[in-house]
């Protein structure tokens, strides 16, 4: 039999000090708080600051989400982290012929300022920090949230949070993706500029290997594609001219938690190590937050079974602890009922507890990276680190991340490991409990999270009567300066898009004068 | 049972999560199976449409998004008008329990939910395309 950690990698029978001659302390490790900062960004970690406790939600209508934020607020969560429907995420309101079915379904409709404003209603934007899975609409969505601090009298230096924004990802893996890659990546360099100088507390993106993994990739792959990914934005934004030292601190990563605990502390050490490295040696960054790492973590959606999904409590229990244990920033823990259907109230409140039993009760919290020095966790990691030094001088070779990607490079290199897990799965050569061993004949029915059709309909309503009651001579000047601001394409974009948000210009309206001048992308051919 | 099996695999819907319907198109490729995909983002109309010039005997959609319940009810029923009735349609993706006897009525031949394996689906196709 052979031993491997999920992703494939081989495991030795025993690692001792020889399995880590090659290893330098203040080289390859350095204290916590010290750079690389493969131990940890901060010297007394979690006794400092716990990880912000971030549930990722989003369902139906604003109302809805917004009754579920204040449960999850109320039962102690530490920061809110929006999940945005499928239409919003493709630039199209519910009465797209698109959104049909679509609606409510996969996060919350949001598609004009009125919305937002439901969203967020009864919760003061200076005192909680937010997450939001924007990508494509990241601009629009941006602005509608700034827009809304706007009327709640915050300043925007005071708002904290972070935007995904990140593209290449959706390109790689996820797919929810609008325009074509360079007007994309320009809309993106346009929200650090503008971040920097107007909201100078927010993460500017948050650069994501989640849904990397989650399309199959093994853990070197997402760590790679993900770092490389940091590299391709911190490039595009040098070339714009904007200086790095000033945005690189507001970059942000995300990460999953998937079921290979050992595996997984070292993907989150070499992340920093390797951050620190090309910010300093390829970068020349001066300015030290520039070089240090800061990440979101997911447990793995994909590792969740639909069979006996109470088993899902552990694994997600798991998945947790390893990222505490590297070193995370904040954390999303996974409903046990997430592979049927969106989280019921108490699953998400279960999935919470979780990570404040991890926080309150295991004693993990007490000391910084507490597997620095395993002879194991120190070679994992020390391979990990090299592995992407591998894909990085591939990629370099193509051309950057956006020539590989329409070379489909990270696409192909991501659907082999997936098809090689599967059938692996499929041999029994790798166990999923309750899948392919340990299987129930007779499998009990859970309760499950259901949004019937009229969320759409009362979306597509209010929708309709934004249009109505605006001031449309207003909405369509905004929407013409937009216009003219994306054809001439040398100016920052998101002054022409906070003043179409401020008209209650739709989400879908405003992509459709965009797609109008930077057109859609199609994926290249399977 | 024709020489070689023909299958449509499609995306309809807005979603992008393709992770499954990639396995599964590659796995029937790997069975000797003829196998179109019709890409991401596609409407009713169009996977029907493609089931139509494709000459397919079997039409596999994938639908991770909880669209299903609109999505599928309406290809069943474009298929009817296009007098498709001899092609076998399975649906795989987040499909919770209490909606697989409502696609089974509207003409839904099987319906695979996480973690089923390609040998199974592969074997399942293989003898109902044989009794067609």
């Amino acid at each position: 039999m052979a031993f491997t950690t999920i992703s494939g990698v081989p495991v030795s029978e025993v690692y001792t000090a020889d399995s880590v001659a090659d290893l330098d302390y203040a080289h390859d490790l350095g204290d916590p708080g010290h750079p690389p900062y493969t131990r940890g960004i901060h010297e007394n970690m979690y006794r400092g600051k716990l990880w912000t406790m971030r549930q990722f939600s989003g369902f139906g209508t604003a109302e809805e989400t917004n009754q579920r934020y204040r449960y999850l607020l109320e039962h102690g969560q530490t920061g809110l982290s929006v999940a945005f429907h499928l239409p919003t995420l493709m630039g199209y309101d519910s009465d797209h012929p698109m959104s049909a079915g679509e609606v409510g379904k996969c996060g919350v409709a949001i598609e004009s300022l009125a919305d937002m404003e439901a969203l967020f209603a009864g919760i003061p934007l200076d005192k909680i920090s937010t997450s939001m899975t924007t990508n494509a609409p990241a601009t629009i969505l941006w602005s509608m949230y700034l827009v809304v601090a706007e009327k709640q009298g915050v300043s925007w230096d005071k708002l904290r949070g972070t935007i995904q924004n990140d593209i290449l990802k959706e390109y790689i893996a996820e797919k929810t993706y609008i325009f074509p890659p360079r007007p994309s990546m320009k809309l993106i360099v346009d929200t650090f500029e503008f971040g920097v100088q107007h909201v100078p507390q927010w993460n500017v993106i948050s650069v994501s290997g989640y849904h990397i993994r989650e399309a199959g990739s093994t853990a070197l792959q997402e760590l790679a594609f993900t770092l490389y990914d940091g590299i391709e934005y911190v490039e595009w934004a040098r070339r714009a001219g904007l200086d790095v030292d000033a945005f690189a601190p507001r970059l942000s990563f995300f990460f999953n938690a998937h079921n290979d605990f050992f595996e997984e502390i070292a993907k989150y050490r070499a992340a920093r190590n390797v951050w620190y490295k090309v910010m300093t040696q390829r970068f020349h960054c001066r300015n030290p937050k520039s070089a240090v790492l800061r990440f979101h973590t997911q447990t793995a959606g994909c590792a969740l079974t639909a069979q006996q999904p109470y088993n899902n409590v552990v694994r997600v229990a798991l998945q947790a602890m390893a990222a505490v244990m590297g070193g995370t920033q904040s954390l999303h823990t996974n409903a046990l009922d997430e592979s049927l259907a969106l989280p019921t109230e108490h699953a998400a409140r279960l999935a919470l507890r979780t990570q404040q039993i991890i926080a309150h009760e295991t004693g993990v919290v007490n000391t910084p990276d507490p597997l620095g020095g395993s002879y194991f966790v120190e070679r994992l990691t020390l391979d990990m680190e090299k592995g992407c030094w591998d894909y990085f001088d591939r990629l370099d070779a193509m051309g950057g991340m956006v020539a590989a990607i329409e070379q489909s490079f990270p696409q192909r290199e991501i659907q082999e490991a997936s098809y090689r897990y599967q059938k692996a799965v499929e041999r029994k050569e790798k166990i999923v409990v309750g899948v392919n061993d340990f299987v129930l004949e007779e499998e009990s029915s859970i309760d499950i999270l259901s949004i019937d059709e009229s969320v759409a309909e009362r979306q597509i309503a209010r929708t309709q009567k934004v249009r109505e009651s605006r001031d449309n001579a207003a909405c369509r000047k905004a929407m013409e300066t937009l216009r003219s601001a994306a054809l001439a394409g040398n100016i920052n974009m998101m002054p022409p898009i906070l003043d179409c948000v401020r008209s209650y210009a739709t989400l879908g309206e405003i992509c459709d004068t965009l797609r109008g001048v930077y057109g859609t992308y199609e994926e290249p051919a399977f | 049972m024709p020489e070689r099996i023909r299958v449509l695999v499609a995306k309809p819907g807005l979603d992008g999560h393709d992770r499954g319907a990639k396995i599964i198109a590659r796995a029937f490729r790997d069975a000797g199976f003829e196998v179109i995909y019709t890409g991401l983002r596609q409407t009713p109309e169009q996977v029907v449409t493609a089931a139509l010039q494709e000459d397919v005997d079997v039409v596999g959609l994938s639908v991770l998004s909880g669209a299903h319940m609109t999505l599928c009810p309406r290809i069943m029923e474009l298929m009817k008008k296009e007098k498709l009735d001899d092609v076998l349609v399975i649906v795989g993706g987040i499909i919770p329990d209490k909606d697989i006897a409502t696609l089974k009525q509207l003409g839904v031949h099987e319906v695979f939910q996480p973690g089923a394996s390609t040998e199974d689906i592969i074997a399942y196709v293989k003898e109902n395309v044989a009794k067609r």
